[in-house]
């Protein structure tokens, strides 16, 4: 039990997705133009992530290590359909809103990590709960970068205006510049902020 | 057939709506493979292949199998096992034909089939209904796209080597705020076709 719980907090700071492990980048800069884009991606990409973590998990030992990449594959694609086409029915406006986005997350890098680093040689409880982390996680990383582009390029949050009408916002948080920036100088940030006296040697060359 | 119509797709592609600068498409090859010119200038080729070929092949998949067989519902699935196959077909062409640039691609050549660009460009011809032509001219110019700007930023990431950054912005932060400025100069392209 312990360890299930550890394998879940591991994903939501530790080793998450965006921050410490920098993936799923495309996702991350492309929706993040407001807080509630990143939430709805956020827990799309925690659908899937559970989902697939979860059936790879309990065919973990029926796939052959040489077909595993296109069986994951067709496992997380699966799921991507499922959630794609619960969004066109109940959600349609965050589903225009995401756009191509959503069919992406087939090819999310941090889904198919974790079936191949995680989900592929643990128990299925475990999977689930790493599953469960490092979607939240992800979640958590998208209202953040979310929150700080639509407070500071258009003056509101979760669509709630904040500063009145005076407010001039700075619209290039919201263009494509601004994702880039706003998540550089965050991931630099949370770097100072964390940094360990010892341990301040860059760890690079991740995709 | 319109050749006003291909130019605004080819210029769309690679300046207006370029697939890194303004599409978010592609971020992990580009962040991860462009700390030198020579071996970016390769991806982009790599890419620049498969992106056609996928564009073709997953147009006849989509117009002769899925729709008359009323599964467009299996689009997502059946795009990218065609991506894969397409990327493992490359991986043993490169392979044959020129072992350096394969050791020189290593495991980012596998990963172009996880490089939303890929599976990205064939959803929008669908989205866009392009025919089969403005399918691959679409395909092509958006992977031409790519290529010019990872090669422009590894040309920028090889002076960073040279410069004092922060210890906390090294690595990833600065890459990505060096990638906003140039997003930025991208942006004087908006407005350039209509």
């Amino acid at each position: 039990m312990k360890g299930v719980v550890k394998d879940f907090v591991n994903g939501l700071w530790n080793e998450n997705p965006t921050f410490r492990l920098v993936v799923g980048m495309c996702p991350t800069l492309a929706v993040t133009t407001n807080a509630t884009n990143g939430v709805a991606m956020g827990l799309a990409a925690a659908f899937v992530l559970v989902g697939s973590n979860a059936m790879i998990s309990a065919m973990r030992n029926f796939i052959s290590p040489k077909i595993r990449m296109p069986a994951f594959v067709v496992v997380i694609a699966s799921f991507v359909t499922i959630v794609g086409m619960v969004m066109k029915a109940f959600l349609p406006e965050l589903d225009r809103a995401l756009g191509i986005f959503i069919p992406l997350i087939v090819v999310n890098c941090i889904i198919m990590a974790r079936a191949e680093a995680f989900a592929s040689k643990q128990p299925v409880a475990n999977s689930i709960a790493d599953g469960l982390g490092m979607g939240l996680g992800f979640t958590l990383a998208l209202v953040i970068l979310g929150s700080i582009r639509e407070i500071l390029g258009n003056g509101s949050i979760f669509g709630i205006n904040l500063f009145g009408a005076s407010y001039e916002p700075a619209l290039l948080l919201i263009m494509p510049p601004g994702a880039f920036m706003a998540l550089g100088l965050l991931i630099g940030l949370i770097n100072y902020l964390t940094r360990k006296p010892k341990d301040n040697a860059e760890k690079e060359g991740s995709h | 057939m319109d050749a006003g119509r291909l130019f605004y797709i080819v210029v769309s592609g690679i300046l207006v709506n370029n697939f890194i600068m303004s599409r978010f498409l592609g971020i992990c090859p580009f962040l991860g493979v462009s700390k030198r010119v020579e071996t970016a200038l390769s991806m982009g080729i790599a890419v620049t292949f498969v992106m056609g070929m996928a564009s073709v092949v997953t147009y006849v998949v989509q117009y002769a199998l899925l729709e008359p067989l009323g599964l467009e519902y299996l689009q997502t699935i059946a795009y990218i096992l065609v991506i894969a196959t397409l990327v493992q077909f490359v991986e043993m062409v490169i392979q044959k034909t020129s072992p350096t640039l394969y050791q020189a691609l290593g495991i980012y050549l596998p990963l172009i089939t996880t490089n939303c660009a890929v599976l990205g460009v064939t959803l929008l011809n669908m989205q866009y209904q392009y025919n089969l032509l403005e399918s691959l001219v679409n395909g092509i110019a958006g992977a031409l796209g790519f290529t010019l700007a990872i090669v422009l930023f590894a040309a920028i990431r090889e002076q960073m080597d040279f410069a004092p950054i922060p210890e906390s912005m090294k690595g990833f932060p600065i890459a990505l705020v060096s990638a906003g400025l140039m997003s930025l100069a991208f942006l004087g392209f908006q407005g350039l076709v209509k």
